[in-house]
């Protein structure tokens, strides 16, 4: 069972809030204190690119996280119900609506917090099919000290 | 904590100074300050990080599309920015290759390169 579940809205204002409860469980579980920084941001750019694919597909359901502690590793869950395309090749067209010249398109910042989350997180699995998508993460756990 | 903004010109420079987190509930306010910056004529921009708490992607592509703004007018924007954390991200993306960062703000308004 889940140590902790979240579920929220896909709207940008909540994901602070999954950030900050990510941070603190983590905390708790053990995870080193200069690693919760990584925690916090890879958290939040998982949950950012979920609620972007929601509201690109106009997905009503929540966004959920789910955060587990395990007697080794803290493990994190960021699970989305977009509808992925196939992730074999590019798909045809993909950048041709809805981008200005000027700013990143919603695309290259979706792969842009993918990249910071690869180069942060060692252990990092990305999954995705027709019904949603799944990023898992995963920190060691620093053994507490036996009391005396 | 919230955003909070402010700008300033040191000579033919103008400062914006961000504090708190930038994210993509947030990125959104600095994108209408950069562009309304450049819109005014504001083509040499320094962003003064150190008040910074928190910076994700979405805060990073806000940038970029800051320093698309000002090149098309061959202007500038320099960062000022010291903490590890905050500097970890641009280094993961390799944005260091593409802002010239500097330690502070005399430091960025003096820089002619």
């Amino acid at each position: 069972m889940a140590t902790v579940e979240l579920l929220f809205s896909a709207l940008p204002e909540h994901v602070r809030t999954a950030r900050l409860v990510a941070a603190a469980v983590a905390r708790r579980a053990g995870v080193d204190e200069t690693v919760l920084d990584e925690v916090r941001l890879a958290v939040g750019e998982a949950c950012t690119r979920a609620v972007s694919l929601h509201q690109s597909n106009a997905v009503s359901a929540p966004v959920k996280v789910v955060l587990i502690e395990d007697e080794k590793k803290f493990s994190i869950e960021v699970g989305d119900e977009a509808p992925h395309a196939p992730l074999s090749g590019p798909v045809p067209g993909a950048h041709a609506a809805g981008e200005s010249a000027e700013e990143p398109g919603i695309e290259e910042e979706d792969e842009m917090g993918l990249a910071v989350i690869s180069g942060l997180v060692d252990d990092v699995e990305v999954t995705a099919g027709e019904s949603g998508g799944l990023i898992r993460m995963s920190w060691p756990i620093i053994p507490a000290p036996a009391l005396p | 904590m919230d955003l909070s903004l402010s700008t300033r010109t040191v000579g033919d420079r103008t400062v914006v100074e961000v504090g708190g987190e930038i994210d993509v509930y947030t990125a959104p306010k600095l994108r209408e300050q950069l562009v309304e910056l450049v819109n005014d004529g504001s083509y040499h921009l320094v962003v003064d990080m150190e008040g910074v708490d928190f910076l994700d992607s979405t805060g990073l592509g806000v940038l970029v599309g800051g320093l698309k703004r000002v090149r098309a007018h061959e202007g500038s924007l320099r960062l000022v920015c010291n903490q590890e954390r905050i500097l970890k991200i641009f280094r993961i993306t390799g944005l260091t290759k593409v802002f010239p960062i500097h330690t502070s703000v005399d430091d960025a308004v003096a820089a002619t390169d």
